[in-house]
């Protein structure tokens, strides 16, 4: 026993000595996940707001005036245009100067003062289908609020003498993301990528690398055992793992915001038992990978189901069944769950217990098959 | 004596292979007695490299057995592995660590205790001439120095039996010789050697000589006495002008055929006195001018040729 953890150990104290001395991976490794938390924190989740938008009010009343400043004190657009008629709006929409656009006719004032319809075009660049969603909810809910409002002065006007209001008043409340910031949907999906797939490429190289120098031929015939040499090997790499996932909580919450609500031992744990089946997966890549190309192609099969199919970028619940259902053979899936419930809404061990148990399983099962199956014979 | 390494028709087919194409190893046997430089020679792709692997437990083989210092290879690899020396014939150091750095892994990995280490490996600087290199990254060693280091790895742990996977394959001829010299003082610390090598003329320098072509082994044997068992003599001549010699070399039918080697032309005869006296005449007549025409030693080359001609026209 305390040969094998003496080889063990020289295996581990080797591969640091490999990871300090490639200081262009050391980087990568360290800078990677840093850098795609502030892509996703500024590039990717920006949450729609400030839409250009073309006006072409030939009403000139204040009523529409009054309808062009609730659509542009909302945030979600921004007057960036004014317009003479309807075709110097579409011909600013080809032109993609802005996404939205809005005709108030010159009958508009005078059709909803005289207690008529007053009838607006509203356009809407559909080719970015996020934008246009927005845009679309966005007018139409400030529209139907004003048109509301109206209704009711009118009938006050009319002298019923009862005190009107609107009879369904919906109060909203978001619970555990209270800001709806897309952030805080983000930093825990990316506590996942880091453990999934920099754990999984980086064990998966080490291994392979040493098939392609020809020293695994070398290490074979040293009396260093399958179970000493995997375990030497993935050690270091759970250390690196576990620096990037605190760095990643670390700037996530210092930088954007986002705090961990519940215990953070209770996601380091968990954390640790996803690392072994990360890592497993990695181990098995290697195990028919004869390059590190070849390695690296593997492992994108692993990868693009687990950023898609997992929940991590797009909800799972807008997907097809069949992908819904894929994604539960992802252990990425039960994991995305785990790190959300724990940052965002402070769940304890019990109430993640239905997550916690698959992903447990899927891990161990992997982990151990890997090293198991690993055989010291080329 | 005893046997240190003992291979019975050792056979390794590989899965690559076409079914019912010559295997890789065909039917090998071999005795290494205890203390023996050992070579195995023979052209690339001759099965030098598979054998030497099934010997040191990288690989499996598809039939037969072996066994080195009476461990099965099959069942008993880890007893094997802690007495056995491999060197692999591509580099297999790890090349960002120093020499230094990749010594002592091997040495932890082989289970070599801290007390002994330091004076092992200081030992086998100084005797691969490392000494002042010590702390050089193995990937800016030249050839010869990364051949070296990877000796010295393979001798750590003191090996009872040191297998050597063609170690003077893309080294210059004077770490060649160096190489040499090193595994002589191998063999006198008592350690049993076996390398290949695709150089006819490194067999002389064994004790044992196997030849190994297309997976078998064509004969076995000292070089002397390979060289003495061998039907013919040689003749070796040189002439100007070399167009003359041969076209007369060409109509001589010595018995076993003729090759350049170098500026001479090496013929294998029969009956060396008649053939000398045959082509002085014919040179002669053909107004060549003769500045040697003698007989010559045969060497392991001519050795080997004859054999894989012998071998071919069989087939």
């Amino acid at each position: 026993m305390r040969q094998s953890f003496r080889r063990m150990m020289t295996i581990v104290r080797k591969e640091w000595l490999h990871i300090i001395r490639d200081p262009r991976t050391l980087a990568l490794v360290i800078v990677l996940p840093v850098m795609m938390l502030f892509l996703l924190g500024y590039a990717v989740a920006n949450d729609v707001k400030d839409i250009p938008l073309a006006v072409a009010d030939l009403s000139h009343t204040d009523t529409s005036r009054t309808l062009v400043d609730k659509l542009t004190v909302s945030e979600f657009f921004m007057y960036t245009h004014a317009a003479q008629s309807e075709n110097e709006i579409l011909a600013m929409m080809d032109a993609g100067i802005v996404k939205a656009g809005l005709y108030i006719p010159e009958s508009f004032g005078r059709d909803v003062s005289t207690g008529g319809v007053g009838t607006i075009q509203f356009y809407i660049d559909g080719s970015n289908p996020t934008i246009a969603q927005t845009a679309q909810l966005a007018a139409e809910t400030i529209s139907q609020s004003m048109s509301q409002e109206i209704l009711i002065k009118r009938l006050e006007r009319s002298g019923t003498g009862m005190q009107l209001g609107l009879p369904v008043d919906v109060r909203m409340r978001y619970l555990y993301n209270p800001d709806m910031k897309r952030m805080n949907f983000m930093i825990p999906g990316l506590v996942a990528i880091i453990l999934q797939v920099q754990t999984l490429l980086l064990t998966a190289f080490a291994i392979v690398r040493e098939r392609e120098q020809g020293t695994l031929e070398q290490l074979i015939v040293t009396p260093v055992r399958s179970w000493e040499l995997m375990l030497g090997k993935i050690l270091p790499f759970v250390v690196v793992a576990f620096v990037n996932v605190v760095m990643t909580v670390a700037v996530g919450a210092i930088w954007f915001g986002v705090d961990v609500v519940g215990s953070s031992a209770l996601l380091a744990g968990l954390s640790l038992i996803f690392l072994l089946g990360s890592l497993g997966l990695g181990v098995l890549i290697s195990n028919i990978s004869k390059t590190q190309m070849q390695a690296m192609y593997l492992a994108s099969f692993i990868m693009m189901p687990s950023f898609i199919l997992a929940g991590l970028l797009f909800p799972r619940e807008n997907m097809p069944w069949l992908a819904y259902y894929a994604g539960y053979f992802l252990p990425v899936t039960y994991f995305l769950e785990i790190v959300r419930g724990i940052i965002l809404k402070g769940a304890d061990f019990f109430t993640l217990w239905v997550w916690i148990w698959p992903m447990a399983v899927f891990s161990i099962v992997v982990f151990f098959a890997s090293v198991l199956l690993f055989h010291k014979r080329l | 004596m005893a046997i240190s390494v003992e291979a019975l028709l050792l056979t390794k087919q590989y899965s690559s292979q076409p079914k019912g194409s010559r295997p890789a190893l065909d039917a090998v046997d071999l005795h290494v007695e205890a203390g023996q430089l050992y070579g195995l020679v023979g052209p690339d792709g001759a099965g030098k490299t598979t054998l030497l692997r099934i010997l040191s437990t990288v690989m499996n083989p598809t039939s037969g057995s072996a066994r080195l210092m009476g461990y099965d290879v099959n069942k008993q690899a880890e007893q094997i592995r802690s007495r056995l020396g491999y060197m692999p014939q591509a580099f297999s150091l790890y090349p960002d660590l120093s020499v230094m750095e990749n010594l002592r892994f091997f040495a932890d990995i082989n289970g070599v205790s801290h007390g002994k280490q330091k004076s092992r490996i200081d030992e086998l600087l100084e005797f691969a001439r490392l000494t002042d290199f010590t702390s050089r990254r193995s990937e800016n060693l030249s050839g010869g120095m990364r051949k070296k280091l990877a000796l010295a790895c393979a001798l750590v742990h003191e090996p009872e039996i040191l297998l050597l996977d063609e170690p003077t394959t893309g080294v210059d001829p004077v770490s060649r010789r160096e190489l040499w010299q090193l595994l002589a003082k191998v063999i006198q610390q008592g350690v049993t050697v076996l390398v290949s090598t695709p150089y006819m003329d490194e067999a002389e320098r064994c004790n044992m000589v196997s030849i190994i072509y297309q997976g078998r082994i064509l004969t076995t044997g000292a070089p002397v006495d390979l060289e003495r068992q061998m039907p013919f003599r040689i003749v070796e001549v040189k002439a100007k002008p070399r167009g003359t010699l041969r076209q007369v070399v060409d109509k001589i039918d010595g018995g076993y055929g003729w090759r350049a080697v170098g500026d001479r032309l090496r013929l294998s005869v029969v009956d060396p006195a008649g053939v000398q006296a045959r082509i002085k005449a014919n040179l002669e007549t053909a107004g060549a001018q003769i500045s040697i025409l003698r007989e010559a030693r045969i060497l392991m080359e001519d050795v080997f040729i004859y054999l894989v001609e012998q071998q071919e026209k069989q087939a």
